[in-house]
């Protein structure tokens, strides 16, 4: 792999090639760089003193292209040119730590990997028994027994969740456009073209063309968290993650646990219980432990740059309890709002009488969520309908 | 030929005191002919900077603020309606044939120009500001993109205009939402910071010359104490300028002097109910005695 070779810039043959080796050297750290980025760079050196801060500055004014870049420019530029390390690994997207590891592989080659799994049960190796004692709290370690997700579904379920998932969707999806489009009926009269229109008509504006402002379809991401502490809430909330799937074609369905799993093309299997019989494939590890913080950055790392823009609803159907430091949640989160997005999540423990979010993760999630609302079965989802459509 | 430090004396010049990598940026941006993407929070200075710029030159500031649902029509260009229909009533006597009066309804006269098109026309090149750029929405960038990579705007009903001179854009966004990878690509970045303590008395001293060195000192100890509390929204440059000004108008020589005339004057910089409640006069005295 390139990424882990040395390169010395005094080694190389000129300032075209270093400036091209720094480029290369910032695209191993992350920074997002093309051809044209080396050429504007040598543009910019070209006019530029050669001081080492005026070189800095002008690199980093080409180079960077949002804060983060900012802030990290200096050591990523000192790094090379003063030879002071390595070249790091690349950083996006993030790989997940070595405990969270496919169990079966990590047996053979990390001895350490699984004894350093932090909190709250690290008095205990091996997986928490699903209905247990253990099971508000979350576990890093992954199940290592796969759980047939056909014996927690059954096909009147998703059904039902169809029917649910159908009036959810209705409710979230028809968003009035701010801008108004060209249309045969609509509220406010098409200047630009009934003028063009009347000079067909000796000036008389005959036909009035009309604009509107359309319907914009709202785009939902639903991701689900099948750690072991939901084991119990699985049922409903896959039969309607199938449901949604099938209602709306634009959807996007995600399962997490220790890692985030794509579901969507799967649970579009026209025969509702293969489909599940392909997610049970994918989610492999379900049960196991919770990694929020970490499944809910790479989302917003990965697949919502994609998916994800300001007529996205993400809907996070999770209880909060996570392995991992709040922090690393709360910054995913930030990073999930600043794509514009409204954000949902749906705990199935709000429900409870005198619950309130005291999970680490949970309250460093709350500032970034649009609604947070109990859900546990089918039916609290569908009385969700009115407060979806008040968003 | 300029360079780093003559944009930096220029902008001086105006008032404004950029920080050395935002003299940089500015400078490889009029150099290379290239967008400048400015982000940072709000009240740190990102737009003063074009204006600023604008005055250094000596050219026209166009301005194109950005709100969402921006289209084609407010930051392009629009056709003059009603005076179209009334040139149709007009010329409905006087026989023309119908390309000729569609020549003449669809030519300069009748033309409404809105910032772009207004910017890329200029005799002498303005700077054109893009202000809240993340406020607009994804389609809008794409319009955007367009006008910024050719400098040149298609009416389809009278062609294809090119840009007289090429404006000195810069842009700016406080992170409402992400930018699309395509936009940041073809724009210069640099990310503006709230001032360091030297620089925010330097910006001071540079509006307000007549303000005395002590209390100039205890302002800007003050104001920079203050955003390091947690506040939902802490003040900015503009905010400790109209809170120098206030202090000037209401004769205060000395921050610690009168709480509650300090206290009143905190008006000017927490424009929240959360954060007046939060600096109470004890935590403004506080920061008050630390400043001073």
């Amino acid at each position: 792999m390139r990424g882990a070779v040395t390169r010395f810039a005094a080694r190389d043959p000129g300032p075209v090639a270093r400036v091209a080796g720094f480029m290369a050297h910032l695209r191993d750290n992350g920074f997002r760089l093309g051809i044209a980025e080396a050429e504007v760079a040598m543009a910019a050196l070209a006019v530029t003193p050669a001081d080492e801060a005026s070189v800095r500055r002008a690199l980093k004014v080409v180079a960077c292209g949002c804060a983060e870049d900012w802030a990290r420019f200096d050591a990523v530029f000192d790094s090379y040119w003063r030879n002071g390390g390595r070249v790091r690994r690349k950083v996006v997207p993030a790989a997940p730590p070595p405990h969270a590891r496919p169990a079966r592989g990590a047996e053979g080659d990390s001895g350490t990997g699984r004894g350093q799994a932090e909190a709250p049960d690290s008095g205990r190796a091996g997986e928490s028994e699903a209905g247990g004692p253990g099971r508000l709290v979350a576990t890093a370690v992954r199940n290592l027994r796969r759980t047939d997700l056909r014996e927690l579904v059954a096909a009147e379920d998703i059904r039902a969740a169809e029917v649910v998932a159908i009036r959810l969707g209705q409710a979230l999806r028809d968003r009035r456009s701010r801008r108004a489009k060209a249309a045969r009926r609509g509220a406010r009269i098409d200047l630009r073209r009934t003028i063009r229109a009347s000079l067909a008509t000796g000036g008389e504006p005959m036909r009035l063309a009309r604009r509107r402002r359309p319907d914009r379809p709202v785009r939902i991401a639903a991701l689900v968290d099948v750690s072991g502490s939901m084991t119990v809430y699985a049922r409903p909330f896959l039969a309607f993650l199938a449901g949604l799937m099938r209602a709306d074609g634009r959807a996007d369905a995600y399962l997490f646990h220790t890692r985030l799993v794509r579901v969507t093309e799967a649970l579009r299997d026209e025969d509702p219980l293969r489909a599940l019989d392909r997610i049970t494939l994918l989610a492999d590890g379900f049960g196991g432990g919770s990694r929020i913080g970490a499944a809910l950055a790479q989302f917003a790392a990965t697949h919502a740059r994609r998916f994800v823009n300001g007529r996205s609803v993400v809907m996070i159907l999770s209880d909060g309890y996570d392995t991992a430091p709040s922090d690393a949640l709360a910054q995913a989160m930030a990073r999930l709002a600043r794509r514009g997005c409204r954000i949902l999540w749906l705990n199935p423990l709000k429900g409870w009488r005198d619950y309130a979010p005291v999970a680490a993760g949970m309250a460093a999630a709350l500032p970034y969520l649009d609604l947070f609302a109990p859900a546990a079965t089918l039916d609290d989802l569908a009385a969700l309908e009115k407060e979806l459509a008040r968003l | 030929m300029t360079t780093a430090a003559t944009v930096q004396s220029g902008l001086a010049a105006q008032g404004y005191v950029a920080s050395d990598d935002l003299a940089m940026a500015v400078h490889l941006a009029l150099v290379l002919g290239r967008p400048l993407l400015l982000e940072g929070a709000a009240g740190v200075g990102k737009t003063e900077v074009a204006r600023a710029l604008a005055a250094w030159k000596g050219c026209a500031l166009i301005r194109l603020q950005c709100y969402e649902g921006l289209d084609a029509a407010q930051a392009i260009y629009e056709w003059n309606y009603q005076r179209q229909l009334l040139a149709i009533r007009a010329l409905a006597e006087g026989g023309e044939t119908g390309s000729a009066v569609e020549a003449r309804l669809f030519s300069e006269a009748y033309l409404l120009e809105r910032p772009l098109l207004a910017a890329i026309r200029q005799p002498v090149a303005p700077v054109l500001l893009i202000d809240e750029i993340d406020r607009a929405d994804e389609a809008f960038e794409a319009y955007l993109l367009e006008v910024l990579s050719d400098f040149q705007i298609t009416i389809p009903e009278m062609g294809t205009i090119r840009a007289v001179t090429r404006p000195m854009v810069i842009l700016t966004a406080n992170g409402t939402r992400d930018l699309s990878d395509a936009l940041r690509r073809r724009c210069l970045y640099a990310h503006v910071d709230y001032p360091d303590a030297a620089t925010e008395l330097a910006i001071l001293q540079a509006r307000r010359p007549d303000m005395g060195a002590a209390l100039g000192q205890q302002i800007v100890g003050f104001v920079q104490s203050l955003r390091k509390e947690a506040l939902e929204k802490k003040p900015g440059v503009a905010e400790m300028l109209d809170f120098a000004a206030a202090l000037a108008g209401l004769g205060v020589a000395d921050l610690t002097a009168d709480p509650g005339v300090l206290q009143a004057a905190l008006a000017t910089l927490l424009k929240t109910q959360g954060d007046r409640a939060a600096v109470t006069t004890e935590v403004a005295q506080r920061l008050a005695g630390r400043a001073a």
